[in-house]
């Protein structure tokens, strides 16, 4: 191809300048920290990969990196299926759609903070709906001194709060699949469980890959639910990587070793989406 | 204007879409490509407009070399298989889109399309919405759109494909007289052989990127280059058979045959010979020369005032396009009868060697 | 296998249906015969693959039946039924081989492998995708996609009946040959109801025994190809059937005498008194472009200009302009050899092909009249 002039650059050129404002310069800067220990803005040394070599032997990185993966795990797990199976029971036509629509919309329109907050309300085990529910079944319930507790309630916030886009992403997929399909499988006499397996999955397949890449990043970065829920606690039990790394750089102010925390964290995302997408997408040229 | 495509190549990531086009399309001319899906059709159609770059050769377009012309900047237009309409513009506001981007007068933009809308026959539908028309009426509605700005160039990419067959063969001749008296080079993509015939004006036969042959569209018929052509050019395609002349025989698989006059003068060898459907018969023929083949029927399929006969001989497919109505039971045992005369002569390699010989065309054609 | 009856059926998609026009189809009584090669051919819009969805069970007809072997099916689904049916548009199983895709119905049935072995590989071999069977389907080209599609509705081999929606739309020219061939073959190798739905009427006389031609949601003509193109029962048989379809020429009743453009046709007096007898309806004179002969003008009465020749390779069509009346024009279909040097022609119009409508439909008279 040859260029007719060059005029098209300066349309490109807003975009290079934001992304280098918004990611590129940024990186850099943490980059730079990272193998510098940082007394003051004039006293400053080069220190290499120290800061990386402490930090991947840190078991305060261990921990919560371990309750991390448990943690994304869980929200894939129950997430990616129950957003499935609300989508499926959706209603195809007719004024449910506008309803059901609008229902699952909601909890997606709550501020994280006020998530937050209100499971605070909700768990408390004296006043709370869901608290007080399950204690009054006899289930000793209590968030703030149980760490199994909290975890828990961490866990069914995130599915509360995000099972709606996985199933609103699943419905737009579900309703791109065109009727013949589905008469076409009826008269093969296909089982309601082949017509899911061999033409909504797979017709499914691109969104899920958005659902699951969006709610793994997300939940492996979640910082603000469980930071007003329980405030990382009782103990580290949901004391997870962002909170660590935030409690590192501004509790501690460790710049240094925060920033290579970063890096870290921000590669460990890169690898996991990286393997999903591989993962999910591998046999498309295959047969 | 005409349109020049000298040695014109494409080629994306190594592998060829067009491979040296080399065409010359007069001003005033209708150009049909034919060929099969993915034979190359919409690829070379885009290069002509403009919409993509060949790697190697040159477009030139009234003399004027356009190849690194933008579309934007050439007179061109197109009309697709889809239906391709503003949907919340009126039939009026769509036909005279291209005026107002060109900034024509307004009372010129409402002659013009008051007048192409009339010659398409959809001057009634002008204040409706695309959506409230038939298949055909979006289509006529497309093609006005192309047709109203006087292109240099106008492209039809399979515009009939998508609807009903009738109005096919309505609108084939309704284009023919559009294209009569405009000087306009017009050039209209088809896989369909009865269709690049009915639509006259000039064939151009594309294989995998290829030009294969270009000439007038009966004489593409009749005179075709090589077996390539031959079969590309017709339907159902031309039967083939492999023969071999020797010791004044003439052989086709076991059968072996007294040599027709006609090809005495043939060397010893290896042959392939054409013969269109058309031609093939049941019956021994009154006058000349023929070539008598024992067959079995695979099936008949019967229209209503023809037969298409599926047949074999030594297990090549053959087949038969019969007039009026033979009803034959599947393995029957029948002799066919090719006329010489009617044959297509090919070297091995594909090349033309002797082709009926066919009077003059009609003298008001 | 089985017979397909049509009882007093119609359909509407709206709720309360008062005229005619409200009808998608209207009333009807028809009858598919078991083992019977049937195309339900015409235009868009005019209905027929409403009735196919409504024969398939895919849709529930709003009033009438539909019976298998005497049975009513109304109220059972198409899995019920035991109906095939090939789509327009490929329908294939992304994620699995060509083969299982195959196999799939067979496997919903709960067919011995064995069975589903044997039967796949049949009818693979049919149609020519023995090569393909472990190929992922996704990854083949849409007339390969198309002929799986088909084979699914051709694997099982206990259907009532195999009904095609348009298959062959996106299949090439000449692949369209060939896969026709093979569907006919099939059907007499088979012996199973097949109904095909077109607007292609090629398409369907070369495939079917018998052709419906349906209009305005009507079956207008059930009949034999022969007999749609020989004797079209009403006027839009004769223009859709046939290509160019059938000339019709406005007639005219003057002193009991049917005229054509101010010229008297020669005909029986019998015919004429049948003419003379539907006076004040639109009267029509129908002939195919196949029996008009050219003549020399001053050997007949009808007389007319060339307007236009359209060289269709293995023949020819002639468009002539009356003289009497130049916006009409009267097609003729001639042998690619004819050459026409002169100016003007004269029409000869043999009695045998001339067929009269009065208001669209088909005037008869019996033999012993003539």
């Amino acid at each position: 191809m040859k260029p007719y002039n060059n005029k098209a650059w300066w349309l490109v050129l807003p975009v290079f300048v934001l992304v280098a404002f918004s990611a590129i310069i940024p990186m850099m800067t943490v980059v730079n920290y990272s193998v510098q220990d940082i007394f003051d803005p004039s006293t400053r040394y080069f220190v290499g990969t120290e800061w990386y070599r402490e930090i991947l032997s840190d078991p305060r990185l261990h921990d919560s990196l371990v309750r991390q993966f448990i943690y994304s795990f869980c929200v894939l797990a129950i997430e990616i299926p129950l957003g499935i199976i609300v989508a499926l029971s959706m209603p195809r036509r007719g004024l449910g759609v506008p309803v059901s629509l609008i229902l699952l919309a909601l909890p997606l329109l709550v501020p994280w903070n006020v998530v937050g907050t209100i499971w605070q309300i909700i768990g408390r085990e004296d006043i709370g709906l869901y608290g007080s529910l399950l204690n009054g079944l006899g289930i000793d319930y209590n968030y703030a001194s149980s760490p199994r507790d909290a975890w828990i309630t961490v866990l069914i916030m995130d599915v509360w709060h995000w099972t709606s886009l996985v199933a609103l992403l699943c419905y737009s997929g579900l309703r791109s699949i065109p009727d013949v399909y589905y008469q076409a499988a009826r008269i093969d006499r296909a089982s309601a469980w082949a017509v899911f397996r061999y033409i909504q999955l797979p017709k499914l397949k691109n969104v899920l890959l958005i659902a699951v890449m969006l709610r793994f990043m997300d939940s492996f970065m979640i910082y603000t639910e469980p930071f007003v829920l329980t405030g990382g606690g009782p103990g580290t039990a949901t004391t997870f990587l962002s909170q660590t790394l935030t409690q590192m750089a501004l509790g501690q102010f460790d710049l240094g070793r925060a920033a290579a925390f970063s890096l870290i964290y921000f590669l460990i995302i890169l690898l996991v989406t990286w393997v999903f997408y591989t993962a999910m997408t591998h046999n498309d040229d295959k047969g | 204007m005409s349109l020049q495509l000298e040695n014109v190549t494409l080629k994306v990531r190594g592998e060829t879409y067009i491979d040296e086009a080399n065409l010359q399309l007069d001003s005033g001319s209708f150009n049909v490509l034919l060929g099969h899906t993915l034979a190359g059709k919409t690829t070379l159609m885009r290069l002509m407009a403009g919409l993509d770059t060949p790697s190697r050769g040159r477009v030139w377009l009234g003399g004027r070399d356009m190849t690194d012309v933008p579309v934007r900047q050439r007179n061109v237009s197109m009309v697709y298989q889809q239906f391709i309409n503003y949907p919340t513009l009126t039939v009026f506001d769509n036909i005279a889109s291209p005026l107002k981007q060109a900034k024509v007068a307004r009372a010129e933009i409402q002659r013009r399309v008051e007048e192409t809308a009339h010659m398409l026959g959809i001057d009634h539908l002008l204040g409706r919405y695309p959506q409230a028309l038939s298949g055909g009426q979006q289509q006529r509605t497309a093609m006005a759109r192309a047709l109203v700005k006087d292109a240099d160039l106008v492209l039809f990419d399979e515009p009939l494909v998508n609807l009903d067959y009738k109005l096919r063969e309505s609108l084939r001749v309704e284009m023919r007289k559009l294209f009569a008296s405009r000087d306009t080079v017009a050039v209209y993509a088809t896989t369909e052989p009865a269709e690049a015939l009915a639509l006259g004006g000039t064939t151009v036969l594309l294989k995998e990127g290829r030009i294969v042959q270009s000439g007038p569209s009966g004489e593409v018929y009749r005179q075709p280059c090589n077996m390539e052509a031959a079969s590309l050019f017709g339907e159902p395609p031309i039967n083939l058979l492999a023969a071999e002349i020797a010791g004044g025989e003439c052989r086709i698989g076991r059968q072996r045959l007294p040599l027709p006059a006609a090809w005495q003068h043939l060397e010893e060898g290896h042959y392939r010979l054409g013969v269109r459907p058309h031609h093939v018969s049941l019956a021994p023929l009154a006058t000349g020369e023929t070539l008598c083949l024992p067959v079995q029927v695979r099936v008949a399929e019967i229209g209503g005032s023809e037969t298409f006969l599926h047949m074999t001989h030594d297990e090549i497919d053959l087949v038969a396009h019969l007039g009026g109505i033979h009803e034959l039971a599947v393995d029957q045992a029948l002799e066919i009868h090719l006329p010489c005369a009617e044959m297509f002569v090919f070297e091995p390699d594909g090349e033309l060697l002797l082709s009926p010989a066919f009077p003059a065309t009609a003298a008001c054609a | 296998m089985a017979e397909i009856r049509l009882a007093q059926l119609a359909h509407s998609y709206q709720d309360n249906p008062s005229a005619p026009e409200d009808y998608a189809l209207r009333r009807m009584e028809h009858v598919w015969e078991q083992g019977g090669a049937y195309a339900l051919l015409g235009p868009s819009g005019c209905g027929k693959s409403t009735l196919l969805n409504i024969m398939s069970g895919l849709l529930a007809p709003s009033e009438g039946e539909v019976l298998f072997d005497g049975k009513a099916v109304n109220a059972l689904s198409p899995q019920q039924r035991n109906i095939a049916q090939v789509f327009q548009f490929p329908v294939v199983y992304d994620t699995m081989t060509v083969f299982d895709n195959l196999a799939f119905p067979l496997r919903n049935q709960g067919k011995p492998k064995a069975t589903v072995e044997a039967r796949v590989r049949e009818v693979a071999a049919a149609l020519e995708i023995e090569p393909l069977l472990a190929r992922k389907a996704r990854n083949l080209t849409a007339d390969e996609k198309q002929k799986v599609s088909m084979g699914r509705g051709l694997v099982r081999d206990d259907v009532a009946a195999i009904l095609f929606d348009e298959p062959l739309t996106v299949i090439d020219p000449q692949l369209k040959w060939r896969l026709r061939r093979k569907l006919k073959e099939i059907h007499q190798r088979f012996n199973v109801t097949m109904v095909y739905v077109t607007h292609d009427q090629l398409e369907a006389a070369t495939f079917a025994d018998k052709i419906a031609v349906m209009y305005g949601g009507q079956i207008v003509q059930f009949g034999t190809p022969r007999e749609l193109f020989e004797t079209p029962r009403h006027t839009f048989v004769g223009y859709f059937i046939g290509s160019p379809g059938m000339n019709l020429l406005e007639l005219e009743i003057v002193a009991g005498r049917a005229h054509c453009h101010g010229i008297e046709l020669a005909l029986p007096e019998a015919w004429h008194a049948r003419l003379a007898a539907q006076e004040g309806a639109r009267l029509q004179l129908g002939i195919r472009p196949e029996f008009v002969e050219l003549v020399p003008a001053d050997e007949a009465t009808l007389t007319g200009r060339v307007d236009l020749i359209q060289d269709q390779g293995s023949f020819k069509i002639v468009d002539v302009a009356l003289t009497a009346d130049p916006t009409q024009l009267v097609k003729v279909r001639v042998d690619e050899y004819t050459s026409l040097a002169e100016e003007t022609l004269g029409l000869h119009l043999p009695e045998a092909w001339m067929r009269f409508y009065a208001n669209d439909l088909l005037l008869e008279i019996s033999d012993e009249a003539v």
